[in-house]
């Protein structure tokens, strides 16, 4: 039987009286896809900043390869953070930079390859991701779309083995939330890395799921395939997937 | 009732302790960083450019007026001693000792510390400090470490601009204006000003480099840390409010210990 490449193993975090993660128990396999769904502020990117550990649980462990992240040592952690990307749901690029330092950004600061090494890789990803021609603009002059594209290339340009993207898709028009959705399986196929999604995009997300996981309450209360959870008989599941429901914690 | 006073007296003072301990450990933090490899010398140039070239028009016009009020005020009220020839001493110490480095910092906290504060703050609210952390960079060696040196290098060539300037105006208003002799304006300057007023007013304004680049920077970086002020834009509003207040008093502060030391 394979194993879970990251674990949550009953974790547990609030802030104040909020109790986000009420022990939430979670696998995610290595070279999948995997999607994390629920409702609107019910701990998904909260769930997605423990693995990368912008975030610290209260208790319980978040374990990678079986090894739990937070009795890592701090060189251990930075060889850990080397294998993942994050592309946050606002793309959280920089302002004050153009599109080739936001891209370059990864390479110049932590890595120790030549100006022409950086620029050849940057130049590369750039035209895979199809932004070519925008490098010398800035992020404030681009469209939603293209935005992120660019968030996804800095993503993939330091060829990670794991990618965690948070909500990709808020606030683009179906057409291009379909269309990143596609970016997203095709660079999963073509760089063959695995795939942390949170997305409130159903049922279009489940095209691209091998595995899909939802959160309500502070628990994960279904994990299982796309066609499993439009099976499912779960109160909850069903009626947030069919869009019904109770709206009054809204 | 009586208990839930101590107890709100005791949240308050473990909340400050807090907050001062994180405002240490982020200056530490941001001094170490300054030497280690690779060196961030386009980055220290950036920020030199935005915090000391650009405060130079600024700093001139500042210099220059308050230079040209000490003259009026210093010569009409030394003229009652009969005493005005001394006009140059007055405004040379007063600007070198003490107006110089202070008007300076605030001046430049003013213009460009309330902008490094809304920068950062910015920064935070979008994530931009959070992706720093996931693509495994230093955020506190990205954005304060530089400001620091480039704040360093500033204020003093500032302040040395600003007392240049000042007596230049001072000169305006008292020879030029007022007619005092200008051989004897020059002569007392040069006369009364010691090497310790400028190594003093030099150390002050290293002292308030630090400070306000401090304060600046880490009232931004934890902008989403404070709530008092809300969250969001108006959290970063209220940051940049609080670096501003507190740099200005923090630097009258520290300009009367250093004051204090140095005499």
């Amino acid at each position: 039987m394979k194993s879970p490449l990251i674990e949550f193993v009953d974790v547990k975090k609030s802030f104040g009286n909020n109790h986000v993660m009420q022990g939430v128990n979670l696998s995610i396999y290595e070279d999948e896809i995997s999607v994390v769904i629920g409702k609107s502020g019910s701990g998904k990117s909260v769930l997605l900043k423990h693995i990368i550990g912008l975030m610290q649980q209260d208790s319980g462990s978040v374990l990678f390869n079986g090894d739990d992240i937070s009795s890592m040592s701090r060189r251990e952690k930075k060889e850990f953070k080397k294998k993942f990307s994050y592309m946050f749901q606002e793309n959280a690029l920089f302002d004050s930079m153009n599109i080739y330092e936001n891209i370059a950004l990864p390479l110049t600061e932590t890595s120790l390859f030549s100006k022409q090494e950086i620029r050849e890789k940057v130049e590369m990803r750039i035209e895979q991701l199809e932004i070519q021609g925008t490098a010398s603009k800035y992020p404030a002059q681009l469209s939603g779309g293209m935005k992120k594209r660019v968030a996804l290339a800095r993503a993939l340009v330091t060829e990670p083995s794991i990618v965690l993207f948070d909500e990709p898709t808020t606030g683009l028009d179906p057409v291009r939330k379909n269309g990143v959705h596609a970016m997203i399986k095709s660079y999963q196929q073509m760089f063959g890395f695995t795939a942390v999604i949170v997305s409130h995009e159903i049922p279009d997300i489940f095209e691209i799921a091998q595995r899909v996981a939802m959160l309500e309450k502070g628990k994960i209360i279904f994990q299982g395939s796309s066609k499993e959870i439009m099976d499912c008989d779960i109160d909850d599941v069903s009626s947030f997937i069919s869009g019904k429901g109770d709206f009054t914690d809204y | 009732m009586i208990t839930k006073s101590i107890e709100n007296i005791g949240f308050w003072t473990v909340e400050k302790i807090e907050r001062i301990g994180r405002i240490f450990i982020f200056l530490f933090r941001g001094l170490f960083h300054i030497f280690t490899f690779p060196w961030q010398v386009l980055k220290i140039v950036e920020h030199t450019w935005f915090i000391g070239t650009k405060s130079m028009m600024v700093i001139m016009l500042t210099g220059i007026f308050t230079g040209m009020v000490l003259g009026l005020q210093g010569y009409y009220t030394l003229v009652k001693f009969g005493s005005e020839g001394m006009l140059g001493s007055a405004v040379a110490l007063t600007l070198i000792r003490e107006l110089g480095p202070v008007l300076t910092a605030i001046m430049i906290t003013a213009r460009a510390g309330s902008a490094i504060a809304a920068e950062i703050g910015v920064m935070r609210i979008s994530e931009q400090i959070d992706a720093l952390e996931t693509m495994s960079i230093d955020p506190v060696r990205f954005i304060f470490s530089p400001r620091i040196v480039a704040a360093v290098i500033s204020f003093p060539m500032l302040t040395a601009l600003f007392d240049v300037i000042g007596i230049l105006g001072g000169y305006i208003t008292g020879s030029l204006l007022l007619g005092i002799n200008g051989g004897i304006y020059i002569y007392r300057v040069t006369e009364s000003v010691v090497m310790a007023d400028v190594t003093g007013g030099f150390v002050k304004s290293l002292v308030f480099a630090i400070v306000v680049t401090t304060v600046c920077c880490s009232q931004g970086y934890f902008t989403h840390l404070q709530t008092r002020g809300g969250f969001g834009a108006k959290g970063v509003s209220f940051s940049t409010t609080n670096a501003v207040v507190n740099s200005c008093v923090l630097i009258l502060v520290f300009d009367y210990v250093i004051t204090y030391l140095l005499l």
